[in-house]
């Protein structure tokens, strides 16, 4: 417990108090109650990162950096030892030191930042990228506005305001060494809306990661045996319009999955295997070869990736045309190995590409995690 | 939890509201552990119980402000007295810089920084926060600059004769601009945070 916050905290219940005077007895328990989720904390410490493996807290800000010239192995070193004391501080509930508005990080609501080392880092420290950029794909229509990046800060947390702050310390503790290349900032349901086993649906209204590898079966298909893993950020942009105008049937021979039970063309229930075999009173397969799951699929539980995609939805158009899609984060230990093939298969034919468009594009190694007094890229830059 | 960790001015704030009886557990709970950086130079995360289990003077979340050399600048942290009695900080020395004990005064209407005549005075089991816009390590010339991410070592000397070393981080940082004291260095105030990488 620092004293820092104590005295700030405690201000501010005097000055309310003061302020409200008895009203302020009456107000506390509904403050306690908001502790619950607000007080929830993530530990930053261990031999992997935090924010990859847990349930996706429903805020996230995707901050990418593009570094300073002349940030060399060294900088990158003391950036890093910087950012991770940031880090370990703000995910339980302390300020940053130096924290200018130290009473904004008091409620952690399972704040986790998560690095991410983009190949320029790699190559501004003078070693080999151990990832590269996405080959391209038919179907991407990628800008640069939302391309690329050699630092990653994935910043989740439960409270938006926390997720807001989070971002401006850490980006203030980055700017000697590195620009601010894109914000990628996007949401789920909040939290006690739905219970966290429940898949959440996207702004397209699909429920959206059944698939997902569960329990026993991240860690082979997530983790690399030294904590490290990789990390690809899509912005892939929903088509509302014309996604609009097709039938629930149309919608759900597209995604290969009924859009209200989420279950697959093939079954009943969401966590039914879809059987690709199975064939209709036409002769052809319930599962049809275009639908998104049929080209996603992967049998092998090593070659699965764990996706935790965030919705984005920004300000319509003045024709009332929606902005919005999903920030898919899919993490794997190897994008060649796993992602790319995916990928290439949805590229090739995926009849979900009609209604959406990838218009951004990075890839990032996510180093193993630290223990305390370490730093988060100690084993690549220390 | 310790009021003893509190200065006497956050000790009163704390007992009136606990007479008000608007204090709930749970506000206090959802703190978080503290770094403390004891005079071995390690940082030791504890949470507040351990804070004034230290036989001696500690400083708590120890950071210094990133700036060009020749440019002064200055270190903050938590002076916490674990002793029963009280504990005068003298001096600070630093490899970095030459270094002066800085206070915040009203000076012509104006609040501005001056040496702290008698050094820091830390009461019992109390604790002293060095803050910008408050008491403060002054480094009055580094000699290199200081870059973002650097750890630089401070001295603390005590009126008993001890010392206290100690590491703290730098961070590049704006806030709190300050003016100092005619003659006393910079007029155009305190450093803003390093721009080199």
């Amino acid at each position: 417990m620092t004293a820092k916050p104590l005295s700030v905290s405690r201000r501010g219940l005097l000055a309310g108090g003061a302020a409200a005077g008895v009203g302020m007895v009456a107000a506390a328990p509904a403050a306690a109650a908001a502790t619950d989720i607000g007080a929830a904390t993530v530990a930053f410490h261990g031999p992997r990162q935090a924010g990859v493996a847990e349930d996706p807290p429903a805020h996230a800000s995707f901050v990418a950096l593009t570094l300073a010239r002349g940030v060399d192995r060294a900088a990158l070193g003391r950036m890093m030892r910087l950012l991770t004391d940031d880090a370990a501080r703000l995910t339980r509930g302390a300020p940053a030191l130096g924290d200018t508005d130290a009473t904004l990080a008091v409620l952690p609501a399972r704040l986790t930042v998560t690095f991410g080392f983009g190949p320029g880092l790699y190559r501004a420290a003078g070693l080999t990228p151990p990832v590269a950029d996405l080959p391209r794909f038919t179907i991407d229509r990628l800008q640069d506005r939302w391309s690329g990046g050699d630092l990653l800060l994935q910043i989740c947390a439960d409270d938006p305001l926390t997720v807001a702050h989070t971002q401006r310390m850490m980006i203030k503790d980055a700017r000697p060494f590195a620009a601010v290349r894109w914000v990628q900032q996007g949401f789920r349901r909040s939290p006690g809306v739905q219970a966290p086993e429940h898949t959440q649906r996207n702004v397209m209204g699909q429920l959206d990661g059944t698939a997902n590898p569960r329990g026993a079966e991240i860690d082979p298909a997530v983790w690399n045996p030294d904590g490290s893993s990789t990390l690809v950020v899509r912005r892939v942009r929903a088509e509302m319009e014309t996604w609009d105008r097709l039938s629930v049937t149309d919608k759900e021979n597209a995604v290969g999955r009924r859009m209200e039970s989420g279950a697959p063309l093939s079954g009943t229930a969401e966590h039914d295997k879809p059987d690709f075999a199975v064939l209709d009173e036409f002769g052809l397969p319930k599962m049809p070869d275009f639908s998104h799951v049929t080209r996603a699929r992967v049998e092998d539980p090593r070659l699965k990736i764990l996706r935790r995609p965030y919705n984005y939805d920004g300000v319509p158009d003045a024709a009332g045309v929606p902005d919005c899609g999903l920030i898919f984060a899919a993490y794997q230990r190897d994008i060649i190995e796993q992602f790319v093939p995916i990928q290439r298969r949805l590229a090739e034919k995926d009849l979900l590409n009609e209604w959406i468009t990838p218009i951004g594009s990075a890839v990032f190694a996510i180093p193993p995690g630290c223990a305390e007094g370490g730093w988060i890229g100690q084993q690549v830059l220390g | 939890m310790r009021l003893t960790l509190l200065s006497g001015s956050r000790r009163r704030t704390v007992a009136s509201i606990v007479l008000a009886g608007v204090l709930t557990a749970g506000s206090l709970a959802g703190c978080g552990g503290a770094d403390e950086t004891t005079p071995g130079g390690g940082t030791t995360p504890g949470p507040a119980a351990s804070a004034t289990a230290a036989a001696t003077l500690t400083i708590r979340d120890p950071w210094v402000k990133a700036g060009p050399a020749g440019e002064m600048t200055a270190a903050f942290g938590t002076l916490v007295n674990g002793t029963g009695a009280d504990i005068t900080v003298t001096a600070v020395e630093s490899p970095a810089s030459p270094m002066e004990l800085h206070e915040m005064a009203m000076k012509d209407g104006k609040m501005v920084m001056q040496p702290k005549e008698g050094g820091f005075v830390i009461k019992a089991g109390g604790s002293h926060e060095l803050s910008p816009g408050g008491d403060h390590l002054m480094l009055m010339k580094p000699a290199a600059e200081i870059k973002a991410g650097d750890e630089v070592t401070f001295t603390l000397e005590l009126s008993d004769g001890t010392s206290v070393p100690f590491t703290a981080i730098a961070k590049p940082f704006a806030g709190a601009e300050e003016s100092y004291a005619p003659g006393h260095g910079s007029p155009s105030g305190m450093p803003m945070g390093s721009t080199a990488p």
